[in-house]
């Protein structure tokens, strides 16, 4: 079957970012160092997914045979949110879509199986972290979504093959969480790290053994595990140089951390290099891998650190509000309706996955699809045309400070597309005061609005990424 | 194709408008009867005499028997339109064909609408269940975008094109505080309205109509029975509709500078009226003012000034009461308040105050040049737009 490891990778960190010393001047408690990334008040780990998914999937041409997603903070229960991701992203529908999801360990256990399954596998992992106000799990937790195209080489040419690894199972109450809330709690401290410590102890010096590789031989070690301190107090029991684990620029994203680590790894890898990442969650994970020379010929076209270089600060009023744990005064206007689960999948290809129609007569690009073109020709004279990676340019905008919405003012553009095509849509990521006529933008998979709790996932637009980095 | 039009066979002989306003103390059914009885009043004669009824209501009911119940109209063919906020023209626009079409003898259009129950801002239409990817945009923000579009096309400064608009919101309240039924009856100077905060792009809360409760009522008959109910009938010269496609939310070239359906529906109506030159050939124009840069550029799609210039007319005074051509005299949907049904009715009823000379002297003007009024209304958004163009005159040719 060839030798399994990573095809490729994508990794998305929210544009917004949320200052600790913002949450201690409004508290009074904790550090005032670094920051935590934070979804918008459009994003849920779903969309996260999206974002994280297509990054990946631009930089192969490898066609996953399953899409595994897993987070604690799941959009739905009971309806598979694997599916969302499987429809944004347009893949086959003989693609099996599956949830993995409750813990974080879930993430590494949907990583580990796929690098032992002999189908290529899309592994999504996202989160989205929060606490009480103040408190620890608030300032020390982050949002962030990954995506691993897994499968062998074979399949696809392999940016790093996996060499292994072991498996440490342990139970023991250090953190939970009761369905239907938002936040972990944890046990003392100290428990954690002295139940963590053996685990790592043991994990990593079996997964030496099995492998058969030497720590000389190991360039970097990943550590990941939302117990900060038994992280920290597991870098002396492994005789490897550990890389910074970005929880100071974008705090920890949980279900997404292992993923994050080992794609932020990638950004920068030379070929040859082999890497460790340990895993702490219930027990301890640790899995090597070895670039290969295809490492530096597709990496994240916007790497992490770049990402976390263009975030931009959110209010801590403004994120305690997103998260709900602020009411903010909206505007009297009636909240919006749910969308019709039948109107929807009828347009799935659109709302889900921003496919327009193409006139084959006049060439015209129809947004949204259209049976009949706005200049003649015959009806269902159209072919599909997916829109989702097109640039678009501003013609005119304006800013809507009366429209329901948890973002005031709303920025609404019209957007002409490179190729044919014209949307009035939405903005997202965007500062208000920047926004100019002729300006460029990219497509971004959203939540518009939650009504019934049926979430209404379409597109909006935002800034490119890629410029703004140059700015 | 064939717009043939029905030129002098309907004439308007009664017209009706209630007060528009936060009508707290009255129902819509009151509002209703409240017209339907100023209109017959107006034509002398009865409900239970006249054929057929269209009635006008966006978002306030839903079918005739919502107007056959409060007038107790007993037997008759009625029924309700909805053309966005185009309703009002196009139940009267409905109830001439009928005339015209020899079905009935007379018939009356009654628009009316109670917006102010929902307890909401603004015009907040019914939900439709749709696959969730419409606009969520309000109207304010949407017509906001021809500012920007418009400096940009014509090379004008954006804070004079601002004064501009605000100058036109300024004379509408002028007109507005000359009439007794208007819901906003203050002046306001363009200088003050440019301070005041945006709301949408750059427009203020005084560049957006009033949203009102109200009703408004016409009855036409045969043009030739028209002298037995009034000595002053309006004769009806053209009747236009014309409904978008939306392609200027697909087409890229559709710039925002122009209401391509108005321009449309204008050059269909001056067809069947025999306007060459309407800019001298109207006494006065009613237009849907719903926001003021919605004014602005209508003042180029119907043809009365060149492309471009609409701004520059506004700073002038060509469309101001006593202006070479008055533009909304009553103080249009900006002072005199916007009942979505009713408003179409009521544009009808300032021309047949002002074509019949019964216009307050304070904003009456002059009839010298001219006796016909040209009436235009429009429902949706720039790229997405239903609109209506009429003409009436007080002289059959």
């Amino acid at each position: 079957m060839g030798v399994h490891g990573i095809i490729s990778y994508g990794a998305y960190i929210p544009r917004g970012c949320l200052l600790r010393s913002s949450i201690a001047e409004f508290t009074g408690k904790g550090s005032n160092k670094g920051a935590r990334s934070v979804a918008s008040y459009d994003e849920n780990t779903t969309t996260m997914g999206v974002e994280a998914a297509r990054n990946a999937l631009k930089r192969s041409d490898t066609n996953p045979k399953k899409l595994w997603f897993s987070t604690v903070v799941p959009a739905y229960m009971d309806k598979t949110n694997a599916t969302n991701i499987h429809s944004a992203l347009q893949l086959d529908d003989f693609v099996e879509a599956t949830d993995f999801g409750n813990s974080t360990r879930s993430a590494i256990g949907a990583l580990s199986n796929a690098l032992e399954s002999d189908f290529s596998t899309l592994v999504v992992t996202a989160d989205l972290r929060t606490g009480p106000s103040g408190g620890t799990e608030e300032s020390s937790g982050g949002d962030a979504s990954t995506a691993l195209l897994i499968g062998t080489d074979e399949q696809g040419a392999l940016l790093a093959e996996y060499l292994g690894g072991v498996t440490v199972t342990s139970d023991f109450t250090d953190r939970w969480r009761v369905p239907g809330t938002s936040y972990s709690q944890v046990w003392e401290e100290r428990f954690g790290e002295q139940a963590y410590k053996p685990l790592v102890e043991r994990a990593w010096s079996e997964a030496l053994r099995k492998v058969d590789i030497r720590t000389e031989d190991i360039s970097l070690a990943l550590i990941s595990g939302l117990h900060s301190r038994a992280v920290a107090k597991s870098i002396p029991l492994i005789d490897v140089e550990v890389a910074d684990d970005l929880t100071g620029k974008i705090g920890n994203t949980g279900a997404a951390h292992p993923s994050l680590l080992l794609a932020n790894f990638l950004d920068q890898a030379k070929p040859g290099e082999v890497v460790a990442l340990i895993v702490l969650a219930d027990g301890c994970d640790v899995l090597f891998f070895r670039t290969t020379q295809e490492v530096e010929n597709r990496r994240n076209p916007v790497p992490i650190s770049d990402q976390i270089e263009s975030q931009s600060p959110v209010p801590y009023s403004k994120y305690l509000s997103w998260r709900g744990l602020l009411d903010s005064q909206l505007p009297n206007r009636p909240s919006p309706t749910r969308p019709s689960s039948p109107a929807a999948v009828r347009r799935n290809d659109w709302k889900m996955g921003f496919v327009a129609s193409k006139d084959t007569t006049t060439g015209i690009v129809h947004m949204p699809p259209s049976r009949i073109g706005i200049k003649g020709g015959d009806v269902d004279d159209m072919e599909k045309l997916p829109m989702a990676d097109s640039i678009g340019t501003i013609e005119t905008f304006t800013l809507d400070n009366l429209v329901y919405s948890p973002n005031s003012p709303v920025v609404f553009a019209v957007v002409n597309f490179e190729g044919g095509g014209r949307l009035p849509v939405e903005l997202t990521d965007a500062d208000p005061e920047k926004i100019e006529i002729g300006g460029q933008v990219e497509m971004t998979f959203r939540c518009l609005y939650t009504a019934d709790g049926i979430h209404n996932y379409f597109w909006k637009a935002r800034p490119v990424r890629r410029e703004r980095e140059k700015s | 194709m064939a717009s043939n039009g029905i030129k002098d066979q309907v004439a308007i002989v009664g017209m009706g408008c209630t007060s528009f306003g936060e009508h707290w103390d009255r129902s819509l059914d009151d509002l209703i009867i409240e017209a339907a009885q100023k209109a017959t009043k107006s034509a002398g004669t009865e409900t239970d005499l006249i054929d057929a009824y269209w009635f006008g209501t966006s978002q306030s009911a839903a079918s005739g028997i919502a107007l056959a119940t409060p007038l107790r109209l007993s037997g008759k063919p009625v029924t309700r339109v909805e053309n966005y906020c185009a309703t009002g023209s196009e139940s009267l626009r409905q109830a001439c064909y009928a005339v015209a079409s020899g079905a009935y003898d007379s018939a009356m259009a009654l628009g009316a609408e109670k917006v102010k129950d929902s307890g909401y801002q603004g015009l907040n239409a019914f939900p439709i269940p749709t696959d969730g990817t419409n606009r969520t945009l309000t109207a304010a923000a949407m017509f906001s975008l021809i500012l920007p579009a418009y400096a940009k096309r014509y090379g004008v400064d954006e804070d004079e094109l601002r004064y501009a608009i605000a100058r036109i919101a300024q004379k509408n309240h002028f007109n507005g505080s000359r009439n007794e039924l208007a819901q906003f009856r203050r002046e306001i100077s363009a200088e003050k309205i440019c301070e005041m905060p945006s709301i949408a792009g750059r427009l203020s809360v005084m560049d957006c109509a009033g949203v009102a409760d109200g009703a408004a009522a016409a009855i036409v008959v045969r043009a030739e029975d028209a002298h037995k109910y009034t000595d002053k009938p309006l004769y009806v010269k053209a009747l236009s509709v014309v409904a978008g496609d939306s392609s200027g939310l697909v087409d890229p070239d559709f710039d925002f500078t122009t209401l391509p359906e108005c321009a449309a529906a204008a050059e269909d109506a001056y067809t069947q009226a025999g306007i060459k030159n309407p800019r001298k050939e109207l006494a006065m124009a009613e237009v849907h003012d719903c926001f003021t840069p919605t004014e602005m550029i209508l003042m180029e799609d119907l043809g009365f000034c060149e492309k471009g210039r609409a701004w520059q007319e506004v700073l002038n005074g060509f469309f101001d009461i006593d202006g070479e051509m008055p533009v909304n005299t009553d103080g249009g949907l900006k002072a005199f308040g916007h009942p979505v049904g009713a408003s179409g009715l009521r544009m009808f009823y300032e021309t047949w105050l002002q074509l019949r000379g019964e216009a307050p002297p304070d904003r009456s003007i002059s009839l010298e040049q001219s006796q016909q009024a040209l009436v235009h209304n429009l429902g949706g958004y720039p790229g997405e737009m239903v609109s209506f163009v009429g003409i009436v005159g007080t002289e059959a040719s």
